[in-house]
């Protein structure tokens, strides 16, 4: 099953499970998405409960907030990350914090599902990662798969969840793994271990990181796109680098993180959103904070650039495979 | 206005301070004027109504022509009632404030026929999105005056735990949804809630409620768009009281057309009251619900009213306004003028009115009393600071678990 597939069964799961899941955005319901997210479930599931939205992201978003305080559960569609902003004060200063302002009395049971990241050429307007932006927030979870398993257990868990979680989703990732090497032929999914999806329920909970390559030189800390990318680095350096994904920037899995880096000494982090105040600087200032004594060298960031996503320089922005190992090298000879 | 350059117009209210009040813009059909349509009527046989007024008490305190909602005296009773104890509320409230037993408040002064005629109009269940000054839906509600006083005082008895700033309610048994500070994120969301109703079946519907000069906000041409396009069952109040803090209307647009006039081009059926005439407001939020009801989808109403006092005890309206608007406002007091419907009725008198008045003074004071003794913002006994770190997410996340001990709470 691809990544798109997984996350579609997620949403059928979902729907069939709870009468009071509804879902919502722009070309979701007769289309089911541009990106084939929602397909036939409208059919499925019915108008009423599958249905196209106005061209309103800060609308949706809202109408998911209301509709969470009536009792229902909304997942709603963002077409594309870089789109989220006008939505942003009804999920930071609504969403975020109903239950906190109210004490308890309402809460917003929401989803917010939205493809992220860059790799298909979408120029600065269809490559943004937000996801730095609502991890700062109070009450916001924020949720990135990286496989077809992990997206559909994590969304399962994300629509579950009585919190409103950002679900963001690594959209160079729907139909086949990714490890950064864009000059060679495109990978599928199929005969990847991970795309091995169960049928029916299953769910990951929030807040729990997944080693996926043991190692005892470095630890990467990695989600989405960039696991894939860790996992390509290590091979190709032949470092001994344990790549963990995070799977959720909040709740975060800080036990794992700093065993592991108690364990190697060294730490590297990789996203691909731009450097200054990213998820990154959170990260490296909790392993030097948990982890100082341990640290054999400075924690190192590999990032997108601080520049909006070039359309023309999409690799050079990338950060892919080659300057991540470059990293991993320059680490261990500290 | 005609213009004889190319250049920006930035409106301006007729009068400032050191002018007398000039209301002459206005202009005020006589009562009992407009007709009553049925509820299923074509939004596009009403258009005139977003730009008339629908009033029904007149000169004379008589109610008059078809949108005379007939009301039971207990009823007219009951409205008078719960717009007195707003006042009385808010009178004690900025008192207590001016005392620096709080830090802020925010009076409805001239404005209670608003909420108090939607309330009585509306079902107890139905669920109500307000923003400020909708004090009175919880009054007319009979809700609990310390209940409301414990969240402005942030004290022991607070039950949003001292997390809201004075007059930022909520209550989900009340039917009052929780008030936000960033403007107009209430109305999108009532329609939200109305379409979850619309999708049980459910029948009870929503209402919102939101300021002239926040009808500029995006929310509010969110909550119009899907409100439109789903039929939800939302009646949307516009409260025009005239001035967003130094604001003029005019700078959110009411210079160009009226605000219920926003209505007309979704299709949504809008009508503009008279907000200081209870009857004409019970009986148009009576005319809406009914629609939403029978599934004929969303209502506009702009209350037409005039905010008496400053937009908080933060603000001082005689430095942007003349001192004498207040008491030159065409249409009125809300209280006086049922007031004075009762008595032509014969249904009140001077002397009920005297002693109903001090009943409720007694009251708000005896609840006051109640507040206090369970703290107030500088005094007494507040919630335990532990709770700070509660209710950011359902279950305390590890991260929070240790901020909490870092804070040695």
């Amino acid at each position: 099953m691809t990544m798109i597939e997984a996350i579609n069964d997620a949403m059928h799961v979902a729907l069939e499970q709870d009468p009071q899941v509804v879902v919502f955005g722009q070309d979701v319901g007769f289309f089911g998405g541009v990106f084939r997210a929602t397909e036939g479930l409208q059919r499925k599931h019915g108008i009423e409960r599958v249905f196209d939205t106005p061209i309103a992201e800060g609308g949706i978003v809202a109408i998911a907030v209301g509709m969470g305080a009536y009792g229902k559960r909304p997942v709603v569609e963002i077409q594309f990350a870089d789109y989220i902003y006008p939505a942003t004060d009804q999920l930071i200063s609504e969403a975020a914090r109903l239950r906190y302002r109210t004490a308890g009395e309402w809460w917003s049971p929401i989803t917010v599902r939205s493809p992220y990241g860059g790799g298909i050429f979408g120029g600065q307007t269809h490559s943004q990662s937000p996801e730095g932006i609502f991890a700062h927030v109070a009450g916001l979870k924020t949720v990135i798969p990286s496989t077809p398993y992990d997206a559909k257990g994590l969304l399962i868990a994300a629509i579950e969840d009585d919190d409103p979680v950002l679900f963001f989703e690594p959209k160079r990732l729907y139909n086949g793994p990714f490890d950064g090497h864009h000059d060679r032929p495109v990978m599928p999914w199929s005969g990847h271990p991970a795309s091995e999806v169960p049928e029916g329920h299953y769910s990951i909970p929030l807040g729990q990181a997944n080693i996926v390559r043991p190692g005892a030189d470095v630890s990467v800390l990695a989600y989405g796109t960039m696991v894939h990318v860790a996992l390509a680095a290590a091979e190709s350096t032949a470092v001994d680098a344990e790549v963990i994904d995070l799977r959720s920037l909040v709740p975060l899995d800080l036990g794992t993180i700093t065993r592991s880096v108690q364990k190697t000494g060294r730490c590297v982090v990789v996203h691909e959103a731009t450097r200054t105040c990213g998820f990154g600087a959170e990260l490296a200032a909790l392993v030097q904070e948990h982890c100082f004594f341990d640290l054999e060298a400075p924690v190192e960031r590999v990032t997108g650039w601080d520049t909006p996503y070039p359309h023309a320089f999409e690799w050079e922005y990338f950060p892919g495979p080659k300057r991540l190992g470059d990293a991993l090298k320059r680490i261990l000879e500290v | 206005m005609l213009r004889n350059h190319p250049g920006l117009h930035v409106p301006e209210p007729l009068c400032r301070p050191g002018d007398e009040a000039d209301f002459s813009r206005f202009t005020i059909p006589a009562a009992g004027a407009l007709r009553r349509p049925p509820v299923h009527v074509d939004p596009a046989e009403i258009r005139d109504f977003a730009f008339s007024l629908v009033r029904v008490l007149d000169d004379g305190d008589h109610a008059v022509g078809e949108w005379a909602p007939n009301l039971r005296i207990d009823v007219l009773h009951k409205g008078l009632r719960a717009m007195l104890l707003t006042r009385a509320y808010d009178t004690r409230m900025v008192r207590v404030q001016r005392q620096g037993k709080t830090s802020f408040y925010m009076k409805s002064t001239g404005e209670e026929a608003v909420a108090v005629a939607a309330a009585l109009a509306l079902d107890n269940a139905d669920m109500c999105f307000p923003t400020y000054r909708q004090q009175g839906l919880l009054i007319a509600r009979d809700w609990p005056l310390t209940d409301m006083m414990n969240q402005v005082y942030s004290n022991s008895g607070d039950r949003l735990k001292g997390r809201q700033m004075p007059v930022f309610y909520s209550s989900r048994e009340a039917g009052f949804f929780s008030i936000s500070g960033n403007l107009a994120t209430q109305y999108s969301q009532a329609v939200g809630w109305a379409m979850g109703a619309a999708t049980d079946g459910d029948e009870r519907i929503a209402a919102a409620w939101i300021g002239e000069g926040a009808t500029a906000e995006g929310d509010f041409h969110y909550a119009l768009t899907f409100a439109s396009v789903y039929r939800a069952p939302v009646i949307l109040n516009i409260v025009n009281n005239q001035w967003a803090i130094s604001s003029f209307s005019g700078i959110a647009g009411g210079e160009a057309a009226p605000f219920a006039a926003r209505g007309l081009g979704f299709g949504i059926p809008a009508l503009r009251v008279d907000g200081n005439d209870f009857l004409a407001v019970y009986a148009v939020t009576h005319w809406a619900a009914t629609r939403a009801r029978a599934g004929l989808g969303p209502t506009l109403i702009e209350l037409f009213t005039y905010r008496a006092e400053g937009h908080s005890t933060s603000d001082d309206p005689t430095r942007y306004r003349p001192g004498s608007e207040p008491a030159a406002w065409p249409l009125g007091d809300p209280i006086d003028r049922l007031k004075r419907h009762l008595i032509q009725l014969g249904a009140w008198s001077e002397d009920e009115h005297v002693s109903l008045v001090e009943e409720l003074a007694r009251h708000v004071k005896e609840s006051g009393r109640e507040a206090e003794a369970l703290g107030t913002l500088k005094e007494g006994k507040r919630p335990p600071v532990s709770t700070m770190f509660d209710d950011v997410f359902r279950d305390m996340p590890a991260h929070l678990i240790a901020q909490r001990a870092q804070a040695g709470v």
